[in-house]
């Protein structure tokens, strides 16, 4: 039998008994980011191979989503910190080794792109829309000339941030339940999904729904393989990350996770997408629905969960 | 120079002068502290073994607090000691994340706080407070390039460990077993 005690008194706030400082604003953020990565790589990639006319929810209105979800995501960031006056010290410096350095810096930059492009398209969205200022009148004109420029950027930029949402957590050796390069591709993915989920639900068109939906099942079954990948690797690593595994497979994050996540949020849905494409008739909301869900419930559980998990010593 | 901290769990009490000390002298707020006694209980009567240690922030070599800051408000002064600049820190807590010791609090003020090894009384040529207070002598402090110094002396006579060296962290608080 061994033991360990703390025996000064040691109650610090939001660290003992175990760690506890990261709330519901990080998953939202998670959230939120990945979901506006999603939308923005697609809206990128049919812009590049020219099927801006087939698929329209994808490229233009669904992208109006994008600097919502970013700023909501961004404020949610902003209520987590806990020096919030400092805030700017994020842009004082470039700290390469820091993920969150690099997650403000693409922010920085995907943020006001995502503006942009919602711009060039605000005249076909609302007719009578007039820019009260000349400059921003020709300044779009500039933009709409580089559209397909500003597709390449944000298809790339939205990689980078769908895997920054991952990597934020996989930084962390001394949380053994974060610390695999899984979580990288993982969240992007996970993002991806949850980007075509939303696009699918906003969509009209049958044609655009489909094809959505051929590439999120395809998306669900890289999940789910990750998935399986990220559970091999933890039960072949070392003690602390066995005992992480744990946590999943009998322990008290068993049910919230499988249930939410893994069945209702891939197994389910993508079952019903496939069923869709069949021929069955299913209102598209319900699978859209499920796989939102299964993603906020896979960020809050990851997060949380992880703060649990430490070294032994 | 490379300052490092000896602590000799054979002399320990696990008293808490040391806890107290550094609370006093580095006003840290009521209901925190920067170090913290660790009572290891093994093996069941008659057989048992107790093993008292004073912890703190182990100044690790590979920081990884210093690592994922993304403002530099953690970084790495002279002699090895991990610090934060207040006034720099956001309070992300992605440091607090990456302590494998859970040696970094969030101040009520919203900044993250630790032990400094008592740099200020460093610069002034004193010991660190904790040092300083402990009634057995158990913690030994000083440069470890220094082969005459308390702590390589203490390090070269006695068999020693560092905690979970696994992490990679490699820690400078070292531990007389």
């Amino acid at each position: 039998m061994k033991e360990e005690l703390f025996i000064s008194g040691r109650d610090i706030p939001f660290i003992d008994p175990y760690l506890n400082i990261w709330h519901w604003q990080i998953p939202v953020y998670l959230f939120l980011g990945g979901l506006a990565a999603g939308i923005m790589f697609f809206a990128g990639l049919f812009t590049i191979i020219g099927k801006e006319k087939e698929m329209e929810t994808t490229v233009k209105w669904a992208t109006f989503l994008v600097p919502v979800a970013l700023v909501l995501g961004l404020f949610a960031l902003f209520l987590d910190l806990k020096h919030q006056l400092y805030f700017w010290r994020l842009y004082t410096t470039v700290r390469l080794e820091s993920p969150m350095s690099w997650g403000a810096w693409t922010l920085m930059f995907i943020t006001p792109l995502s503006f942009i492009w919602v711009a060039t398209y605000i005249k076909e969205a609302i007719p009578n829309w007039k820019w009260k200022i000349s400059l921003v009148e020709n300044l779009e004109v500039i933009a709409t000339k580089y559209r397909i420029h500003m597709a390449w950027a944000m298809m790339m930029l939205a990689i980078v941030l769908g895997v920054y949402t991952g990597i934020l957590l996989s930084a962390f050796n001394a949380r053994p339940l974060w610390n695999t390069s899984i979580l990288g591709p993982l969240f992007l993915v996970s993002g991806l999904s949850t980007g075509l989920a939303t696009i699918m639900w906003m969509s009209k068109s049958h044609y655009e729904r489909s094809v959505l939906s051929k590439i999120d099942i395809a998306l669900i079954g890289v999940e789910l393989f990750l998935i399986t990948h990220l559970f091999m690797g933890f039960l072949a690593s070392s003690a602390v990350q066995i005992e992480a595994a744990q946590l999943f497979l009998g322990g008290e994050f068993t049910a919230s996770f499988w249930v939410f996540v893994v069945i209702l949020g891939l197994i389910f849905p993508a079952t019903l997408e496939i069923l869709e494409l069949r021929g069955y008739k299913i209102p598209v909301w319900i699978p859209a629905f499920l796989i939102l869900l299964g993603g906020l419930a896979f960020r809050f559980i990851m997060v949380e969960a992880g703060q649990i998990t430490r070294f032994l010593y | 120079m490379r300052y490092a901290m000896v602590v000799d769990t054979r002399k320990c009490v696990g008293c808490s002068d040391c806890v107290v000390a550094c609370q006093t002298e580095n006003n840290v707020p009521h209901g925190y502290c920067r170090d913290w006694i660790v009572e290891v209980v093994d093996g069941s009567y008659p057989n048992v073994e107790i093993e008292l240690r004073s912890e703190r922030c182990n100044h690790c070599d590979n920081s990884p607090c210093v690592r994922c800051c993304p403002t530099g408000a953690s970084h790495i002064i002279d002699g090895g000691v991990v610090v934060v600049t207040a006034n720099k820190c956001i309070g992300c807590g992605a440091c607090i994340q990456s302590c494998p010791y859970d040696a970094r609090y969030s101040h009520p003020e919203g900044y993250v706080d630790k032990c400094t090894f008592c740099h200020h009384r460093l610069e002034k040529g004193q010991h660190p407070a904790c040092v300083e207070v402990c009634p057995t002598k158990c913690l030994y402090f000083g440069d470890l390039d220094d082969p005459n110094s308390d702590v390589s002396k203490a390090l070269r006579n006695r068999k020693w460990k560092t905690l979970a060296p696994e992490a990679g962290t490699k820690p400078q608080i070292y531990f007389l077993t």
